[in-house]
């Protein structure tokens, strides 16, 4: 599917620039965007880096294992495939704990790093195992307790209270995470 | 309120790092050597995302600005019109789920031009906070571990992004219509 909708992007814009007489933005939109991908990464490095070291000394003080214990419960019915002392889970936990208190630059780093845990468990390391997907499903619709960067642009723009949006922002927020993760289930089950 | 949020966000990273370091230390582990050894890997990680966030990049950033984006939109608008979805904010959703940057610019636009206070200015704020770029999490966190069939994980992303959209309209409305 991400093949087709890559491919889809690329041709799509390409012939509606041609028709369009457009295509000197095609050349440098191009090399535009992968400049960007690499300044992410570069800008990934140093995060990825930090939270790593960080959190090796988490998992070998024993730490992480500590919030698995107390999170045990919500963990394993997340990501019932996990065995329950695997390093992954302490790394699913620390992520969605990272997410949750809007620290996005740690988020990623901790969500990379139990995406490698759990390839290990994969047993088609080509294709995603259903726990990979489920971790994916949650990042994406990342529950958040404070929307830093709007409240941040609002607050730029004069609002009279830009907290106010933080509650429909956590339903909001609520809602799709309790979609993706009704969803993960269904068609965890349903490919079975 | 604010101000109290503020605090928070202030201190919770720097007392995440100092009670990592201080539970190490307690537990006696060699903390300057563990940390060296985890960050090793870091590098070498965010390398490998570099070819799948790249490519995905491009293709974004070549659908925007062919103007296929526009069009795309101009056709859709007013059939989610229909749906009573302002349509003001049908862009934001659209990319939401392309592109961070991209939707940011446009909650930023929207909320210049209406106000932070006005109901589409809530309306797009609650929308851009609810999810994350589907496409960038799915690139970066498979492209990490060199996955190459995802199987439903878009579906799941998608449908996800979906259900925020419907539900910041539906919330927004209700409490500040």
């Amino acid at each position: 599917m991400v093949n087709y909708i890559w491919l889809g992007l690329i041709v799509i814009g390409i012939v509606v620039a041609a028709i369009e007489g457009n295509l000197e933005a095609i050349n440098e939109a191009a090399f535009e965007g992968a400049k960007t991908g690499v300044t992410i990464c570069f800008g990934l490095i140093s995060v990825l880096v930090f939270w790593l070291g960080m959190m090796k000394i988490a998992e070998a003080s024993g730490l992480l294992q500590k919030l698995t214990r107390a999170l045990y419960p919500l963990a394993r019915f997340l990501f019932p495939d996990v065995p329950k002392d695997h390093p992954a889970m302490g790394y699913i936990l620390s992520n969605m704990s990272a997410n949750l208190f809007g620290l996005g630059n740690a988020a990623t780093p901790m969500g990379i790093k139990a995406m490698e845990e759990l390839q290990k468990l994969n047993p088609h390391k080509e294709q995603a195992s259903s726990s990979m997907i489920t971790l994916m499903a949650l990042n994406t619709s990342s529950i958040t307790l404070i929307p830093t960067t709007i409240i941040a642009i609002r607050m730029n723009f004069g609002s009279a209270n830009a907290v106010e949006i933080v509650g429909t922002t956590l339903f909001a927020t609520f809602c799709s995470t309790l979609v993706a993760i009704t969803l993960d289930r269904w068609y965890r089950y349903r490919e079975r | 309120m604010y101000t109290l949020m503020t605090t928070i966000s202030l201190w919770a990273i720097p007392s995440l790092i100092c009670f990592i370091l201080i539970y190490g230390v307690l537990k006696k582990i060699p903390v300057y050597e563990m940390f060296v050894d985890g960050a090793k890997d870091g590098f070498n990680t965010a390398i490998q995302i570099i070819p799948h966030l790249v490519g995905m990049m491009v293709a974004v950033s070549i659908f925007r600005a062919s103007g296929a984006l526009d069009h795309f939109l101009h056709i859709i608008t007013p059939l989610l019109s229909i749906l009573h979805i302002p349509s003001e904010v049908v862009p934001l959703g659209m990319i939401r789920p392309i592109s961070g940057a991209g939707s940011l610019a446009i909650v930023t636009d929207l909320i210049e031009q209406y106000g932070p206070d006005s109901f589409l200015g809530r309306l797009a704020s609650t929308m851009q906070g609810s999810t994350d770029t589907t496409l960038y999490v799915l690139t970066v966190y498979f492209g990490a571990v060199g996955v190459r069939k995802i199987r439903y994980a878009l579906k799941v992303g998608l449908w996800a992004d979906f259900a925020g959209a419907v539900a910041s309209i539906i919330i927004v409305t209700l409490v500040f219509g």
